[in-house]
């Protein structure tokens, strides 16, 4: 369990935060640029000593500069994974492992024996000898977190953990890591800005900008009610979890399917949709877009010149339109319309 | 790849004319002199020339105090370099200033300058040499200090510029791992900039074995105590200049035997 209340000033960066993280949950920070995500993990490690505040993993406290107390970064119960990962080019992936056993004073042979086991459990036993140069994006990650986790933290931090990987690999590496973090369970806080890696990864979102938190809540939650421009672009996407009934076809827990235009990535899917891609209709639109059901607009909230439509039916999403649009459908709270997407704006995640 | 099968037309891939020019008189203003040492050189008399006690102590003298000289400057060079790069502390620049000044210095000052610290009536020579009896210069630690002297900047600089290019990042990684500030520097710190303190050690041993300035103000010249390869190479001018042509010519073997192969290993370019 991290309790962080932490305040610091880092050149123009003013960095106001308190967060929690309970044990077995994955929280994400999400933020713009210069938001001060990272600098926020550098602290929780100890790479950033506090102005003030306080810091507790499990109660013990690591900072807390008014009462003078500052826990170095080497013996923090944190384990840290670094953006591109920072594996040490020299070593061997198995030595990049045993780096922290050894540093724990274990002999060479036992912290390799454990780094051995570690790596066979991330499917890696077959890169143990080679240098990180030589390892795919994934492996790489893979290693950093085998690396962070051999040490038995009581909180796991990743930094970016996909921005080092191309877009082609990173659906696959996402739900690995989905996967793999699932077999900690410490508290684990991961910093990104990207929607779809938190919505996918995390149980709860922590938005951060311009040094403070601006909302917290479920994925869903945060998705629904966006309490920032900056969120509502960035995160306010319909996020779907469903199961593939077919090669292209997802069925949601309602009942209702979806056809999206790809071959599904696995049996158990996300849906990412854009707002603004969901069309409204008065009556039931005829041709292509083979999603199509009835819907009641549940509420309506203008932001800026668009207005944010929430439905409920068999399908729960937000519909963004032009406030012309509004008007033109006649759309009030508890008023009944079509709703219509296309199989191409569906985007699929592996879960 | 593809482009450089194709047939080269116009000029862009050819290098231009001034540089290589100008690049050409710098080789040829090295290469000539040795060339001219070549030309005269003894060839038929060398086997005995070489085999000389007054050579082989010599070249024995030289390629122990230069050893001994590069491995006293890694020992507190390493640590200087590592203040330099890294800490906070005040005064850092004077202290780079300091430690650069015997490069700019004519070695004859520096020898001078090392008789009045460490000489028998010098700053701290004088106190040592009344309380012990042991006196630095005109010996062969006289040599080695002399050595250390002019060559410590070369490592100093080198490694400090090799430090700053490490990837810090791997360090705090390191202690996020539990490593102890002094694993992180053995174990990564000192791994990284593994390079850059090999390249600086060559360069410093490659001044120490060329020191002639200090070595002989501090020193002295003589012959199995001090007399490294530059003295002896001096000296044989003015008497025996076929001994002094054999004497440069073991020099630039040793030196060309130590500094090619790093050169293409170690050595940026």
């Amino acid at each position: 369990m991290l309790r962080a209340g932490m305040d610091l000033t880092l050149g123009e960066l003013h960095l106001d935060v308190d967060l929690e993280v309970a044990d077995g949950e994955v929280a994400a920070l999400i933020g713009p640029n210069g938001a001060g995500k990272t600098t926020a993990l550098r602290a929780i490690a100890g790479l950033h000593p506090l102005d003030g505040g306080r810091i507790e993993v499990d109660g013990e406290v690591l900072d807390d500069p008014a009462a003078g107390v500052f826990v170095a970064p080497a013996r923090r119960p944190v384990g840290f994974v670094f953006q591109d990962y920072l594996l040490f080019p020299r070593l061997s992936a198995l030595d990049n492992v045993a780096f922290g056993l050894r540093c724990r004073g274990w002999g060479r042979a036992a912290a390799r024996s454990e780094a051995g086991r570690w790596l066979a459990r991330l499917g890696l036993a077959d890169q143990a000898g080679k240098r990180p140069r030589a390892l795919s994006g994934g492996q790489a990650q893979r290693v950093a977190l085998a690396r962070a986790l051999i040490t038995d933290p009581r909180l796991l931090l990743l930094d970016e953990p996909l921005a080092a990987l191309d877009a082609a690999r990173r659906p696959q590496v996402r739900s690995e890591l989905r996967r793999h973090l699932a077999t900690f369970d410490g508290g684990r806080l991961l910093v990104t800005h990207d929607p779809v890696d938190a919505l996918v990864l995390a149980d709860r979102l922590l938005v951060l900008e311009g040094g403070r938190i601006t909302q917290v809540g479920s994925p869903a939650a945060v998705a629904a009610r966006p309490a920032s421009p900056y969120v509502a672009e960035l995160i306010g996407v319909n996020l779907l979890q469903g199961r593939a009934s077919g090669e292209r076809t997802v069925r949601l827990a309602s009942g209702a399917e979806l056809v999206v235009a790809d071959p599904l990535p696995g049996p158990d899917v996300a849906l990412a949709l854009r707002p603004q891609a969901v069309a409204l209709h008065r009556h039931r639109p005829e041709g292509s877009p083979r999603n199509c059901w009835w819907a009641t607009v549940e509420d309506l909230e203008a932001r800026r010149d668009r207005v944010r439509v929430s439905l409920a039916g068999p399908v729960t999403l937000v519909a963004e339109v032009t406030p012309a649009a509004v008007a033109e459908l006649g759309l009030v709270a508890g008023a009944r319309v079509w709703a219509s997407v296309k199989a191409v704006d569906l985007s699929a995640y592996p879960v | 790849m593809t482009g450089r099968r194709r047939p080269s037309r116009g000029g862009e891939r050819r290098e231009p004319w001034l540089l290589l020019g100008l690049a050409g008189l710098a080789l040829a203003y090295v290469a000539v002199p040795l060339l001219a040492l070549l030309q005269r050189a003894p060839w038929r008399d060398l086997g005995a020339l070489v085999r000389r006690p007054v050579v082989i102590d010599a070249l024995a003298l030289s390629l122990t105090t230069a050893l001994a000289a590069t491995a006293a400057c890694l020992l507190v060079g390493v640590p200087l370099a590592w203040v330099l790069a890294r800490s906070r502390l005040p005064g850092r620049s004077l202290a780079r200033a300091l430690v650069t000044l015997p490069m700019v210095l004519p070695p004859v000052v520096g020898g001078a300058a090392l008789l009045l610290a460490f000489g028998r009536r010098g700053l701290l020579g004088g106190p040592v040499y009344e309380a012990t009896g042991l006196l630095l210069p005109f010996s062969a630690w006289g040599v080695v200090a002399a050595n250390a002297f002019v060559a410590l900047p070369f490592l100093v600089l080198t490694v400090e510029a090799g430090l700053r290019a490490g990837d810090q990042r791997l360090e705090e990684a390191a202690a996020t791992l539990g490593a102890s500030r002094w694993t992180v520097f053995r174990r990564i710190t000192l791994a990284q900039a593994a390079p850059s303190i090999l390249a600086g050690g060559v360069l410093c041993w490659a001044r120490a074995l060329g020191e002639f300035g200090a070595t002989v103000t501090f020193a002295g010249n003589l012959q199995g105590r001090t007399q490294t390869m530059p003295l002896a190479v001096f000296l044989a001018m003015e008497s025996d200049r076929e001994a002094a042509i054999a004497l440069s010519l073991v020099l630039i073997a040793v030196s060309l035997a130590v500094l090619v192969p790093l050169r293409d290993r170690w050595l940026p370019g």
